[in-house]
């Protein structure tokens, strides 16, 4: 905590857990906000800079890594970047085959760019939690948060996307009546409960997002609190700097199984509704 | 934890991303990763046909070699056969021959017999007419009775 004679702990944490957000302030004027409760105030109308810059950074580097493994790939021997290029796709391109058995070419593309870019914005929580932020406040921007996926309109936007997917494959592939049938005869096939059916299956739908972007969320999220955490040890003297640096590797090592293992989960739930979408059969 | 536009405009990118990889990035990869698959299963198809060719070859040598071999008894066996039936020819052959000259030989030595027998009669004849001169002296003419003696001759 290089800041800590002018910070408690507790605006240090709130510190580290705000997002640079630029929008219209109550007086009329846009610019950014320089605390949580400016950025509340924006209300709807402002943008998490930091988010939107590290997530589409993060992006575009897969994509271009990605592109050139595609663009140079060879049917001889493969090179290093296709070879790993390779294996996640057979890996991305298996899972769909196994779950997604209806033919639809966006699914498996669609599950490898949620894949890789999701594990790449969690990989961005294994960057000590001060470094890039206090390298931020170098050149003047004072809130930077690094890790996209901690940020919930990150999670909850691509939840969204997936959300506005299956409505649209839903009634792509059973027509709007038959949509709308599944939502009112499930699971008691009776004209009398249908209300009933409705609201049990209309909650159902509105979970599958809520549950996708939160999850990532809550997962990222705690992690990096306890990252934050960690790192205010570091200010407490030598014996707990030294704990912390044990606690923070050790936290580092599991957090890797997490970050994989939260965009793997969001890969394979993604693909899961997009094929519960395309049955069209009774069950 | 402030929900704004950041998540409309995550939602634009997530599309963005999506069909770039779709357009872009996964019919290239996938193709290539397919086609070596394919390239790997003929390698693996033609090996194994090469094998079964191999066998298959081996076998036919087997049997090229077993019909040669086969072959090469019958002809012995026919040159045996040819063999047996020449030295057969010859001795049939060499007996003929033997006969013939016997029978030549034997036709000649009846000629010979009958040539003899001729001279004989002749000569018996003449004596005889020379006894008989002697006994009727100059009585009986030569020519007269070369008649009776020729009969004579013959009855001989």
């Amino acid at each position: 905590m290089p800041t800590g004679e002018t910070q408690t702990s507790a605006e240090y944490i709130k510190h580290h857990l705000t997002n640079l957000t630029y929008g219209q302030h109550p007086d009329g004027a846009w610019g950014f906000a320089h605390s949580a409760e400016e950025a509340l105030e924006m209300g709807f109308m402002s943008i998490n800079v930091d988010s939107m810059a590290w997530s589409i950074g993060l992006g575009v580097i897969f994509l271009l890594l990605f592109r050139r493994a595609a663009k140079n790939a060879t049917v001889g021997v493969p090179g290093g970047l296709q070879n790993g290029v390779e294996m996640i796709v057979d890996f991305i391109d298996d899972l769909t085959q196994s779950i997604f058995s209806h033919k639809n070419d966006l699914i498996a593309p669609m599950a490898l760019t949620i894949f890789v870019w999701v594990f790449l914005m969690n990989l961005m929580d294994l960057v000590p939690v001060d470094w890039i932020p206090e390298l931020a406040k170098l050149f003047g921007v004072h809130y930077m948060k690094v890790v996209p996926s901690t940020d919930p309109n990150i999670t909850m936007a691509m939840a969204l996307a997936v959300f506005v997917l299956i409505i649209y494959y839903s009634i792509k592939c059973k027509g709007l009546g038959g949509f709308l049938a599944e939502l009112s005869f499930h699971p008691f096939p009776s004209k009398l409960l249908i209300p009933v059916n409705f609201i049990l299956e209309f909650v159902t739908l509105i979970a599958k997002p809520l549950s996708l972007g939160l999850r990532l969320f809550g997962n990222l999220y705690a992690g990096e609190m306890i990252f934050v955490l960690i790192a205010i040890m570091f200010s407490a003297g030598i014996g707990f700097a030294l704990a912390g640096g044990v606690f923070q590797f050790v936290w580092a090592v599991f957090h890797l199984i997490i970050i994989t293992l939260q965009a793997f989960v969001f890969a394979v739930l993604t693909i899961v509704y997009m094929a519960q979408a395309h049955d069209t059969e009774e069950h | 934890m402030n929900l704004n536009l950041t998540m409309f405009g995550q939602s634009l990118v997530f599309f963005a991303f999506v069909w770039f990889c779709l357009k872009f990035i996964w019919p290239f990869l996938k193709a290539a990763m397919t086609e070596r698959q394919e390239a790997i299963a003929h390698g693996l198809a033609a090996a194994e046909e090469a094998e079964k060719k191999l066998t298959e070859a081996a076998s036919g040598a087997q049997d090229e070699l077993a019909k040669a071999k086969d072959e090469a008894a019958q002809i012995i066996d026919q040159a045996r056969r040819r063999a047996n039936q020449m030295i057969e020819d010859a001795k049939g052959e060499a007996r003929e021959e033997g006969q013939r000259l016997v029978d030549a030989a034997k036709g000649e030595i009846d000629q010979e017999m009958n040539r003899a027998r001729e001279a004989l009669r002749v000569q018996v004849a003449e004596l005889a007419i020379s006894g008989a001169e002697k006994v009727l002296e100059s009585s009986i003419d030569a020519s007269q009775h070369s008649q009776m003696l020729e009969r004579l001759a013959g009855e001989l």
